[in-house]
């Protein structure tokens, strides 16, 4: 019981200095640019109504799901293809390499040619961006498959979809779920990114209109609502990678206890 | 081996580089959209041959470098004093794990009212969004130091300072430029993407510009040249750290083998 408090106290005695401190330090504070957290505070609610959420949250959310689902499908599938073959990675590496190497929102212009400034130009975006981490990943998991395991599994003669499902993925998805990590990241910038190009809805898109109408604590307000999205988007991917790897963190626990 | 492994990245290059030209010209894609390769190259060409290109890409690694400069001196000093100190790990692990998710462009509106297109807007994502790399690499390289080491290192009366630099340093230091690396990715990235959004002098302003006066070309050759600048980041971090590491088993492993 005394530990469990003492863990609850290390858990949340900083924030609550920390909020006590920008609540007290930005109350009365005269700066618009820094309006008091009261302010922020109070005019939360009346920003991010359940229509505000509806109409602006959700279609934010609702395309980088959709971009980030295209990336993580096509980054395991081309990853796989390309890990699998030595002579295809030749080939391909010094490609790959250039193209991640590109920081991803300079796409975002290109993307607007092709595909306009739609719900489409964002998708894209958004799955470019968060492709190659997939996808580099994918190539390093698939290709550092043990060769041992391989060769029994050819003796014992297991081919085609169960080979793939069983042996190759099953190994590699450590570094790919890695690589997932990345890209989440990546998605969450390049959607906001998106939102501010090109006028429409979306959470970027409220934020940066809310500067621009000089209506500060509202901005703040979508800041805070970001930065609450962001911690629970990981946070539940931190929940699903625990669910899938579970086999793979109790193997490492036990060979880190064993010699 | 290794000598048909680069012929055969050398004929992938070539390939990607064909179909860049052939593609366009095929009529498979609008021209206007997607140049061909040849067109590229020579758009490229004329950026290299302005001085005003040169001075963008000045002001691009400016802003990185003192972006990132910052962000690793602030990251290890952080991680180290945080977990050096007693408790303060613990009191500082939520807060770190609430903060560092925060993605760093819901700051380009507040970098945008505080200092306008200055360098310093740039450098306020730069470093808010490379610092955490550091941080956390430090963090977990700082955990990773053997327990029996330390103890020895004490009971020989060792000082606070003394262990920092002998026992935690050399444990820590692989994790760090590991940090490092990555957060000279990260930092490229979010240069020119402040650059690009808010309008700050550099490469991205650059293409920003582009794109609005249709310069089509010019827009990809800009593109190919933060490509070749993001690889020769990657490149330069990986041997800085080899550099560095040299006296470090992982690395020395490496080259024995």
């Amino acid at each position: 019981m005394r530990r469990l408090l003492l863990r609850v106290f290390y858990v949340v005695a900083l924030p609550i200095v920390l909020v006590a401190v920008w609540w007290a330090a930005s109350d009365g504070s005269t700066n618009p640019f820094w309006p008091p957290l009261r302010t922020i505070l109070k005019t939360f609610p009346d920003v991010w109504t359940g229509e505000r959420l509806r109409a602006d949250v959700l279609p934010s959310l609702w395309r980088l799901a959709a971009g980030y689902a295209l990336a993580a499908v096509a980054g395991i599938a081309i990853g796989t293809v390309v890990g699998s073959y030595r002579r295809v990675r030749a080939v391909c590496e010094p490609v790959l390499e250039f193209l991640r190497a590109i920081p991803p929102p300079v796409l975002v212009p290109v993307i607007m040619l092709f595909a306009g400034i739609g719900d489409t130009m964002r998708i894209v975006v958004i799955a470019s961006g968060c492709v190659w981490p997939v996808l580099l990943n994918t190539v390093e998991g698939v290709r550092a498959v043990d060769p041992v395991m391989l060769e029994t599994a050819r003796s014992y003669g297991i081919t085609g979809m169960a080979r793939l499902r069983d042996l190759v993925l099953r190994s590699a998805s450590p570094q790919i779920f890695a690589g997932l990590r990345q890209a989440l990241s990546i998605g969450i910038i390049l959607m906001v990114i998106s939102e501010m190009f090109a006028a429409g809805d979306g959470i970027g898109f409220t934020i940066v209109q809310f500067q621009r109408s000089f209506a500060i604590p509202d901005m703040w307000t979508g800041i805070l609502v970001l930065g609450l999205l962001g911690f629970l988007l990981s946070a539940a991917f931190r929940l699903v990678e625990r669910r899938v790897l579970a086999w793979y963190h109790g193997l490492r626990a036990s060979t880190r206890r064993s010699p | 081996m290794r000598g048909l492994s680069t012929a055969l990245g050398a004929a992938g290059l070539a390939v990607f580089l064909a179909l860049g030209e052939a593609v366009p010209r095929l009529g498979v894609v609008k021209k206007a959209y997607f140049p061909p390769t040849s067109r590229i190259a020579s758009a490229l060409w004329d950026e290299l041959r302005d001085g005003a290109f040169w001075s963008a890409l000045g002001d691009t690694l400016t802003g990185w470098a003192i972006g990132l400069a910052i962000a690793v001196g602030a990251g290890v000093v952080v991680g180290v004093l945080v977990s050096v100190v007693p408790y303060l790990r613990e009191a500082t692990a939520s807060t770190i794990e609430f903060l560092r998710p925060i993605p760093s462009v819901a700051l380009i509106p507040l970098a945008v009212l505080l200092y306008g297109t200055q360098l310093k807007s740039v450098l306020l994502l730069v470093v808010y969004a490379s610092f955490w790399q550091v941080l956390i690499q430090t963090l977990y390289g700082v955990q990773d130091v053997d327990p029996v080491a330390e103890e020895t290192a004490r009971s020989y009366g060792l000082g606070a300072w003394a262990r920092v630099r002998h026992v935690l340093w050399p444990t820590a230091l692989p994790y760090v430029m590991r940090g490092v690396r990555l957060a000279a990715a990260v930092a490229l990235i979010l240069a020119i993407t402040a650059e690009l959004v808010i309008g700050a002098p550099g490469l991205g302003q650059r293409i920003a510009v582009a794109q609005s006066s249709q310069a089509v070309p010019d827009v990809y050759a800009l593109i190919v040249v933060a490509g070749l600048l993001g690889l020769i980041v990657n490149v330069g971090a990986r041997t800085v750290e080899r550099r560095a590491l040299a006296w470090h088993q992982s690395v020395r492993g490496k080259v024995a083998v």
